[in-house]
């Protein structure tokens, strides 16, 4: 039994060799060729060249053979699809063979062999193969299925295969289910639309009951495949997180981590009052803990996935502080891994702890954990003021010992101490200034440099310092040459007499020396400054600066989400998203945590189609009937798709009673303008579906949790039968007034530091307002809002300033409206009803653009004398004349022209011709613009005709845009 | 899923590579060469992300292993996968080493078309693959052993083939612990818990019903309440509370959870029915009474007695217990009353080593210890006693109640069953500052 001498053949003539070896007659031999063969194609040589050979020892009675000439074929069969062929009938008979064992290799090999001829011979034996009375040959068959579709998915799809594979779920042998279920995730995945695993409470039910007998994969597959599921309700939930929870006490880390993963997930869903909320809680720690004692790759994937845990639900570990300490053989990965943990657990009861292990671990050996140990010994100081003091004197120690990674990363964290507790750690300077020369890193150069800059007026010699980093200033990096000149400059603004030359030297560096834009124009910012008004420089750089938060490498909280849902993959190794590392389509979903409420609707499946981020004002309109549903259902989407707008008229109704059921939404305190229909009432609708289903917290913010679902089961029954009293009465002719898309994101917590933005326009009696949401997905406080719109094409200019009274606690929303007036700059934008908006808190100022209805701009005046619209309508060259189709409008022309009154599209005449309606209007702009319409309605006939004329064309676009939108809501 | 598998020698050369998706080519089998088996610095992580393809590798020995994919696969169940394969591969031809692999690389090859198919795992219990996986070759079957085989590999019970016969039906049972402890030198404890496992060696014929009880806190008060004593006749017994504990997967977990109570089909032979781990009362075998005396700049008095607690018909093993000096050491005189002293100087530390101990006894050490002066400012940090031993019983407390035994099909009963338990508490990091 020594194999091993396969390996060693070198020779030249190896190939000849070996095929006449192949050839030969005697059984032993062969099976040795063949071996040898195997070998070399192991160690990577081409062995493609005895293909027909090796195929013909596949017709053999011997297993052992048979199974290596079908590992050949697996590895060659592409690269030679017409010998491939050969063998497809030696697997067809397989198929046939009495010996399950035989049958399950044959189209287990089949399905390897990834040549197109072949799969179409496939079909037929794997039918067969998936309806076997041998389990054995089932479980083989159903990922056989995933292997074709791999190959060929139109095939799959067009042979049936895929229902079959939905049978086998109800298999009564537990390990065909699991491999049914792991088969039918992948195909799912590839296709994120299909309804492929129609997940239902029957399924579901099968698959746990599967889950107590199946291996141990098979576990791993059926509960990643239960965590796609969104139950109907908590109850629902609650039952499948019941029988979940024994997996908790697998010994396979696997089984234990997915399991984390569905509790993790449909504990969203669970009433936080609820007694089995907590009861799940304490469940979930023991074996976290445990996971640690497992081997030490298995406790990096733990780790990593603890981290994201301990950031979604503190309260979980929060007790477990000691488990997380690091051990003096963990390997570098865990120790790194733990030492995150520790800093995100560290609180006020365990600091004492903390800190005398990281002080032990600042003297280990490996740098990378030393130095994230210092930092960590910074950030625990940020976190836990109480422990500041000691924090401080334990990095002074550490920087006493000299060793020169140390010191450097010491002093960039007291620098951000002293940020946060300015006034109070000073006296450490001068220890700090000892190690000036010992520092090499940017990063800490920069930091010592601030230092010294911001405490210039305290260190004598603060003027000699900085001057020896000048002597290099070219050889610095960019990061320190900034530090450097902002350093100096406040120098000077402290002690103007003395450093007069440095600071001109410096600025003369910075603006004529140096090619980084950057730095030349901070340079010439503060030269300016410098020469023309002292006073405000000194306002300017010496500004009292805002305290650093606590935590800073949090995980972007939408983003968690995900992350969460991802428990035990890669994903959650990474801490990325799938799509940042899988390529192609698959995986590449994102996934969300179900939403508290419990209606019906919301549940079926979280990833709604809306991936599309059209930035042009929505048109999706639900049916009228499950209006709520819907909504519940789109606010699902990921947070940068556009909301759906919803007819106002009929929301109004849901809407009150909602409202009357939840005064603590922010939303209700706009009643007064029930009247005219929407703005607040729309948005505590937004509420209620999207942010909650968001972040849980939320719930709790709102005061009621419980009491929601409730409310909202109530409220389609309700809400529809006032719609349809609404819509008789648009029939009748009812103006509707100004129609007000919902809101729609405007700007991303993710590219404002937190701050979402979304909002919508409407003009209110001849105002015109921009009705903004604020919420603060941060961890900090934001305060000081303002506005600022840039130049645009009618001149929106803000008329007031933005009402932000009270500060935006996180987690926060705030409802504000903007009153906007049109006698702002002018300048022509692209496209014509774009607006740049910046908006500045205490963190920093943002930029965005949105896109506003020009119906926005339509005055009540807009109504023309007829004399007066017949001459101008012969006036304006037909060359200006544009004509649109507006599609499938349900709307007699009364209604539809009652409808556009609303909106200030005035109709002056109306002519009937051969059963159709034409109705001519006129619309004025706030600049003065007329437009006028033609609009043909042919009785029965759903699309309208639009003819616009107007002195200025380019708007024509934008006015039919606004008859969509006002005809279809 | 799993992409391909590749075994390499410490040389980076491969041994075996097995591909599973169309995905993975040949080039990955370089990339890992290169980038991690080649890499200059350490390795970072278990998992390298190379050009979009995750790598996962543990190593044995000098061999690596590494699982490639593409997509975002449960990174847990990977590395669950690589030792599984380890466990087998051990299993069948010993020690996972180049000679061993190279000798069984046919082998190798069909045992992983077997457990990993399109890179889903499958029966990867060493008894049922022995069944049909042989090296002789397949001997040829009749019609019912294949079929057993199948629905073995298949079934719920994956880990234990039928028609296993013994003359002598026995089993062992032992319930190994680890003691932790870090202790105050006041005699406070600062932490402290064990960490144990039950391993079995089950010699079963057929397919034995097994039930296993311990002293578990939970189940104890329950019989309690219930007033029930039927076999547990002596009341009062102690009983312990267990954190958390982890099963084989033989064990019925969903009636672990409802009830409590661990029942199961045992695979044949050895495996680790349990983990678990404990916290409160644990009985510390021994205590560590530290004086430390600075008599000037350069001397030192120490005194160490230490104490075994348990019952004095035990005797206690290895016991060995290190006491670290400071750097500037420069001579040591010891003076014990049992067992061996020496102070090692590359290792900084007396080490006392004592064969035996019987419970209830205590034992001292003194050392007067001479430093060279230095002009160090920084003090000595102390670092901690350590100790190692090993004792005939279970810190943790744990008592094994019962194991019963039911076969119904075949004529033997619970009591024709020779069974053997046996408890050994060991010392993880028992430390006590001084």
């Amino acid at each position: 039994m020594t194999d091993s001498k396969y390996f060693t053949t070198t020779k030249k003539g190896e190939i000849f060799e070996l095929k006449a070896e192949l050839n030969s007659d005697k059984k032993e031999k062969k099976k040795e060729a063949v071996k040898k063969v195997i070998a070399s194609m192991t160690v990577g040589k081409d062995v493609s060249a005895l293909f027909p050979d090796v195929v013909n020892c596949m017709q053999t009675d011997n297993l052992e053979l048979k199974k290596l000439v079908y590992l050949y074929l697996m590895n060659y069969a592409k690269s030679q699809p017409d010998m491939a062929i050969m063998a497809v009938n030696t697997f067809v008979k397989d198929c046939e063979d009495p010996n399950p064992l035989i049958r399950a290799l044959a189209v287990r090999t089949m399905g390897c062999i990834r040549v197109d001829k072949i799969t179409e011979y496939l079909c037929e034996p794997l039918r067969k193969c998936l309806k076997d009375e041998d389990p054995y040959v089932r479980k083989t068959a159903a990922v056989c299925v995933a292997k074709l579709h791999d190959i060929n998915a139109q095939l799959v799809e067009d042979q049936g295969f895929l229902d079959t594979l939905k049978d086998l779920i109800s298999d009564s042998n537990p390990m065909v289910v699991a491999n049914a279920v792991a088969a039918l995730s992948e195909i799912a995945e590839s296709h994120p639309n299909s309804n492929l695993l129609d997940l239902n409470p029957q399924t579901i039910n099968k698959l746990l009951t599967a889950l107590n007998e199946c291996t141990e994969w098979g576990q791993i597959f059926i509960l990643d495949c239960l965590a796609n599921y969104t139950p109907r309700d908590d109850r629902e939930s609650q039952s499948i997180c019941e029988r979940v929870t024994p997996r908790l006490s697998h010994a396979n880390s696997a089984v234990v981590l997915s399991a984390v993963k569905v509790l993790m997930k449909f504990m969203e869903m669970l009433p936080k009052d609820l007694d089995y909320y907590g009861t799940l809680l304490k469940k979930l720690a023991p074996p976290l803990v445990t996971l640690l004692s497992a081997e030490p790759e298995l406790q990096y994937v733990a780790l990593r996935n603890i981290n994201l845990i301990v950031q979604k639900r503190p309260e979980i570990l929060k007790h477990e502080m000691k488990v997380f300490f690091v051990k003096y053989n963990d390997p570098i990965y865990v120790k790194l891994e733990k030492l995150d943990i520790m800093i995100r657990l560290a609180s006020q009861a365990n600091i004492a702890q903390v800190l005398a292990e990281l002080k032990e671990y600042a003297t280990e050996v490996d740098v990378d954990f030393v130095r994230k140990a210092v930092r960590a010994i910074g950030r625990c100081a940020i976190k836990v003021e109480q422990s500041a003091e000691r924090c401080v004197s334990t990095l002074l120690d550490l920087i006493q010992t000299k060793v020169n990674y140390v010191v450097q990363e010491a002093i960039v964290v007291i620098k951000d101490i002293f940020r946060k507790y300015p006034n109070k750690y000073e006296s450490v300077i001068a220890t700090l200034c000892e190690n000036l020369d010992s520092l090499d890193e940017p990063e800490a150069r920069a930091a010592m440099i601030w230092i010294v800059g911001e405490y210039a007026e305290r260190i004598d010699n603060a003027d000699e310092l900085l001057e020896s980093f000048l002597e290099g200033f070219h050889d610095e990096s960019t990061q320190v040459q900034l530090q450097l000149l902002t350093a100096i400059v406040k120098l000077f603004l402290k002690k103007p007499t003395e450093t007069q030359e440095l600071v001109q030297q410096v600025l003369s560096l910075a603006t004529q020396d140096s090619d980084n834009p950057d730095l030349r124009d901070r340079g010439y910012i503060y030269w300016r400054l410098l020469s023309t008004d002292p006073v405000a420089a000194k306002e300017v750089v010496l500004a009292e600066k805002p305290l650093i938060s606590e935590e800073t490498d949090l995980i972007e909280p939408t983003l968690l989400d995900e992350l969460i849902c991802h428990i035990g993959t890669l994903a959650s190794v990474y801490h990325k998203p799938p799509s940042a590392f899988v390529e192609g389509s698959r995986g590449v979903q994102h996934k969300r945590l179900p939403a508290r409420a419990g209606s019906g609707e919301s549940a079926e499946s979280p990833e709604v189609g809306q991936s599309g981020t059209s930035e042009a004002p929505p048109a999706v309109i639900p049916s009228q009937g499950d209006l709520l549903g819907d909504l519940l259902n789109l606010d699902l989407a990921p947070a940068t798709t556009t909301v759906p707008s919803v007819q106002p008229s009929m929301q109004m109704g849901a809407m009150d009673l909602l409202g009357g059921g939840l005064d603590s939404l922010p939303g209700v305190s706009h009643r007064t303008e029930m009247q005219s229909p929407q703005p607040s009432s729309d948005y505590s609708e937004r509420e209620l579906g999207g942010d909650i289903g968001g972040s849980p917290s939320m719930g709790a913010a709102l005061g009621a949790p419980a009491a929601m679902p409730a409310a909202l089961s109530n409220a389609p029954a309700v809400g529809g039968g006032l719609g349809d009293l609404f819509d008789l009465g648009g029939g009748v002719g009812m103006p509707t007034g100004f129609y007000v898309a919902p809101k729609t994101l405007f700007l991303p917590a993710m590219k404002a530091k937190g701050l979402e933005i979304s909002g919508t326009f409407a003009r209110r009696g001849g105002i015109i307002q921009m009705d903004l949401s604020l919420t603060n997905k941060a961890m900090s406080v934001m305060t000081d809002f303002a506005i600022q719109f840039n130049r645009n094409s009618f001149g929106l200019a803000p008329a007031g300033p933005l009402q932000v009274l009270t500060p935006l606690t996180p987690n926060q929303t705030i409802d504000v409206s903007l009153p906007l007036g049109t006698t702002g700059p002018v300048m022509k934008m692209e496209p014509l009803n774009n607006l740049q908006v910046a908006v500045k808190n205490n963190i920093d100022v943002f930029y965005f653009s949105c896109q506003y209805p020009l119906s926005l701009l339509f005055v009540e005046d807009g109504k023309m004398e007829r004399q007066v619209f017949l001459a101008t309508w012969k006036d304006i060259p037909n060359d200006n004349e544009a004509q649109f189709q507006i599609k499938d409008v349900h709307l007699n022309s009364d209604a539809a022209s009652n409808k556009l009154q609303g909106s200030n599209i005035f109709t002056i005449a109306k002519r009937t011709v051969d059963a159709q309606d034409m109705l001519y209007q006129s619309i004025k702009l706030t600049n003065g613009i007329w437009v006028l319409a033609e609009m043909r309605v042919q009785t029965g006939n759903p699309n309208y005709t639009l003819s616009i004329k107007c002195r200025a064309p380019e708007v024509s676009q934008f006015v039919y845009q606004c008859y969509e939108l006002v005809l279809k809501n | 899923m799993i992409g391909g598998l590749f075994i390499y020698n410490h040389k980076g050369e491969v041994l075996i590579s097995r591909v599973y998706r169309d995905d993975i080519g040949r080039n990955a089998v370089d990339a890992f060469r290169v980038n991690v088996i080649h890499a200059r610095q350490q390795v970072r992580s278990p998992v390298t992300n190379i050009a979009r393809t995750s790598f996962f590798h543990v190593k044995r020995s000098n061999i690596w292993l590494a699982a490639v994919t593409k997509q975002n696969v449960n990174a847990a169940m990977v590395f669950e996968f690589l030792y599984k394969m380890c466990d087998v591969m051990t299993a069948y031809f010993g020690k996972i080493s180049e000679e061993n692999i190279k000798n069984n690389f046919v082998l190798i090859y069909e045992l992983l078309d077997e457990i990993l198919d399109f890179g889903y795992p499958q029966n990867s219990e060493t008894g049922a693959l022995k069944t049909f996986i042989t090296q002789q070759g397949i001997k040829s079957q009749t019609k019912e052993e294949q079929s057993q085989i199948t629905s073995q590999v298949t079934g719920q019970i994956g880990w234990r083939r039928e028609g296993i016969k013994y003359r002598r039906n026995e089993l062992f049972l032992d319930v190994l612990e680890s003691v932790n402890l870090l202790m105050s030198p006041q005699g406070q404890v600062l932490s402290a818990h064990v960490s144990g496992r039950v391993v079995m060696k089950s010699y079963l014929s057929g397919m034995p019903e097994c039930k296993f009880g311990m002293n578990d806190k939970i189940v104890i008060d329950k019989q309690g309440k219930g007033g029930t004593t039927d076999d547990t006749g002596k009341s009062g017994k102690q009983s312990i509370a267990i954190d958390d504990c982890t099963f084989h997967q033989c064990v019925r977990l969903s009636k672990f959870d409802s009830e409590r109570s661990i029942s199961f089909i045992p695979p044949d032979g050895e495996y680790e029915l349990m983990r678990y781990r404990t916290t409160k009362d644990i009985i510390l075998p021994f205590r560590v009474i530290p004086l430390v005396r600075e008599v000037g700049r350069t001397k030192l008095e120490v005194k160490v007695v230490i104490k075994s607690n348990f019952k004095p018909s035990l005797l206690a093993q290895k016991i060995e217990v290190r006491i670290p000096t400071p750097l500037n050491t420069s001579g040591v005189q010891v003076i014990c009353m049992k067992g061996k002293a020496k102070y090692k100087a590359s290792e900084n530390a007396i080490v006392w080593k004592i064969k035996r101990m019987a419970g209830m006894k205590e034992s001292q050490i003194s050392a007067e210890i001479e430093l060279l002066p230095t002009n160090d400012k920084k003090k000595w940090a102390r670092p901690p006693i350590s100790m190692n031993f090993e004792v005939p019983f279970a810190p943790s407390g744990l008592k094994v109640r019962y194991l019963k035994v039911f076969e119904p099909k075949l004529n033997y009963s619970d009591h024709d069953v020779i069974k053997w338990v046996r408890y050994i508490g060991r010392s993880g990091i028992y430390e006590t500052r001084c």
